[in-house]
């Protein structure tokens, strides 16, 4: 008989065994830096980082499980949570897999797929302002930090009056949303547009061509092309090691392939390619490019795809999701990366068999050991900061 | 190599599952990912099955090529008796993709599968001391945890 316990058994072996002028550091789980509550077992010598063990867990909110004791309409409030902070991308991951296992995805009226990619790109700024933000604290400035959440707060108000949340929206539904959006938001979001691009410009202006920024950040924690690409990692992580590979173009899902936009990535303007400033810089710049994929948008909802009194959000809502027996995986482009929902469907229930959320962080995170290895720890701070985790995700 | 690993190809679903050999996983692995025309480098998800009132597991595998931009699903199966002390057993692929570490990690820590040749296979989102796998539909809660009564 196999022993299950080997692994335990040869992680206590590792830790028992170190040097004598090395020693375990615990950084977390309620670290400031860690974004959350990771725990990172170091083994160091000195300040240079031997090792790394990651311990996850301490935001395991069984997400899989619930999703497979409920129907699928009820479980898209749990898919808000696993990122908390791009609420918006989670539930049109999960929306859009179940319908196009129902067959309706053609047949959303266009003013729902525009509203809904409004919603995802006004989210993905929200959480790529957090990532800068948190992200220039974790260095040392603070300024931007304060900038970021007072710009992102103009964005959760505004979802805030769309969904009746701030942060946690259940707004997209199987089928339609919520409700159409309220009568003056194109107007309210195109002043947002407005004054958002100046901030911009002076926040590049103030972080990324600051010099010690620069120098905390470029070529550390240089992440080549295959490496990032054998460990999963996706989204701004895989892309500023100079791969073009954005799922929105890839898959072509909802309306993206209407809407003109470029996908951004690393260069090693500062450094190496793929280190921590091109990480940094990449999101930035997808940042830019949401608010041309907002401004679109929003042309064309008061133009083409205007709200009308007989349209309804919730025409297609089924009453009852009914499926054969089959699965699908669903994959879409979050702020983080590649989010992906593997669903195994029943006959005659509408409770799934297995709902598995394949979640950027968790892979993007997988990388870290193989990235701080031999790097100091005030380095690793700022590697972590750049990898941009939300551990709601990588817990589930 | 090629057609003896693949056991059948389920087409009723919106993406063809090709399911395959257990014990030729790892050399169709390897092929998969080197062999010019597929490429499949990248390994998005893999995801434990519980086909329970059956007493069968399955494992998929969901890949991505970079370079073509397709997709590809494979899916092994097993026969196991469910008891706690005889894991159904998968070869490990995380010498193919550095992904597959973690996602079986997950997997052997929530419904119970056993990756053999994994470098380190210990539970990885509940704690090192928790009894069963959640994930297995006939799993029941432990009535404590620690001597704590917890229903």
């Amino acid at each position: 008989m196999t022993s299950y316990t080997e692994g335990l058994e040869n992680y206590k072996k590792k830790l028992a065994a170190i040097t004598p002028q090395e020693m375990v550091i615990n950084m977390g789980p309620q670290h400031p830096s860690t974004h959350g509550v990771l725990r990172l077992e170091l083994i160091t010598d000195g300040e240079v980082v031997r090792d790394i063990i990651p311990h996850l867990g301490y935001l395991h909110r069984c997400f899989d499980k619930h999703a497979e004791s409920m129907n699928y309409g009820k479980a898209i409030p749990f898919t808000d949570r696993l990122d908390y902070l791009s609420s918006m991308n989670n539930s049109h991951a999960f929306v859009m897999g179940v319908e196009r296992m129902l067959k309706i995805e053609d047949k959303l009226p266009k003013r729902v797929e525009y509203i809904r990619v409004l919603v995802c790109e006004l989210n993905r700024i929200a959480s790529h302002l957090i990532a800068i933000g948190t992200y220039g604290i974790d260095i040392g400035a603070f300024t931007p930090f304060m900038w970021c959440f007072r710009d992102r707060e103009h964005i959760m108000n505004m979802l805030e009056w769309a969904s009746g949340s701030r942060m946690l929206y259940n707004y997209i539904w199987v089928g339609g949303l919520f409700y159409d959006l309220p009568v003056g938001f194109e107007e309210r979001c195109q002043e947002f547009v407005d004054y958002f691009k100046p901030k911009l410009v002076e926040l590049d202006d103030l972080l990324s061509n600051n010099q010690i920024f620069i120098s905390r950040t470029a070529n550390i924690g240089a992440l080549p092309a295959d490496v990032a690409i054998n460990y999963g990692c996706s989204g701004p992580m895989l892309r500023a090691s100079g791969i073009k590979w954005d799922l929105r173009r890839v898959d072509g899902y909802s309306v993206y392939p209407e809407l003109e936009f470029e996908i951004p990535i690393g260069k090693g303007e500062m450094g190496t390619l793929g280190d921590c400033w091109d990480r940094y810089k990449v999101r930035v710049d997808e940042v830019t490019e949401s608010v041309k994929i907002i401004e679109q948008c929003l042309r064309r909802l008061q133009t083409d795809f205007k709200r009308t009194p007989d349209f309804d959000p919730r025409g297609l809502v089924p009453k009852k999701v009914n499926l054969k027996a089959q699965e699908y995986y669903i994959r879409a482009e979050n702020p983080k990366g590649e989010l992906g929902f593997h669903f195994v469907t029943q006959e005659k229930t509408d409770v799934p068999r297995r709902v598995k959320a394949r979640g950027p962080s968790f892979n993007n995170l997988s990388v870290l050991p193989e990235l701080g290895r031999g790097q100091l720890i005030a380095d690793l701070i700022a590697i972590l900061g750049s990898i941009d985790i939300v551990l709601g995700e990588v817990d589930r | 190599m090629g057609e003896q690993a693949i056991v059948r190809l389920e087409e009723e679903h919106l993406q063809p599952v090709l399911v395959i050999r257990v014990d030729d996983l790892v050399e169709t692995a390897f092929l998969l990912r080197d062999t010019e025309g597929y490429y499949f480098d990248f390994l998005s998800n893999i995801s434990a099955v519980d086909y329970f009132p059956e007493q069968r597991f399955g494992v998929v595998y969901h890949l991505a090529s970079i370079p073509y931009q397709t997709q590809l699903t494979l899916k092994v199966e097993m026969e196991n008796d469910r008891q706690l002390d005889n894991l159904p057993e998968i070869p490990s692929v995380s010498t193919v993709w550095r992904t597959a570490d973690w996602h079986e990690r997950e997997a052997f820590d929530l419904m119970g599968i056993f990756f053999t040749g994994h470098p380190d296979l210990r539970r990885i989102l509940l704690p090192d001391d928790w009894q069963g796998y959640p994930l297995r539909k006939d799993y029941e809660d432990a009535d404590t945890y620690h001597g704590i009564a917890i229903k």
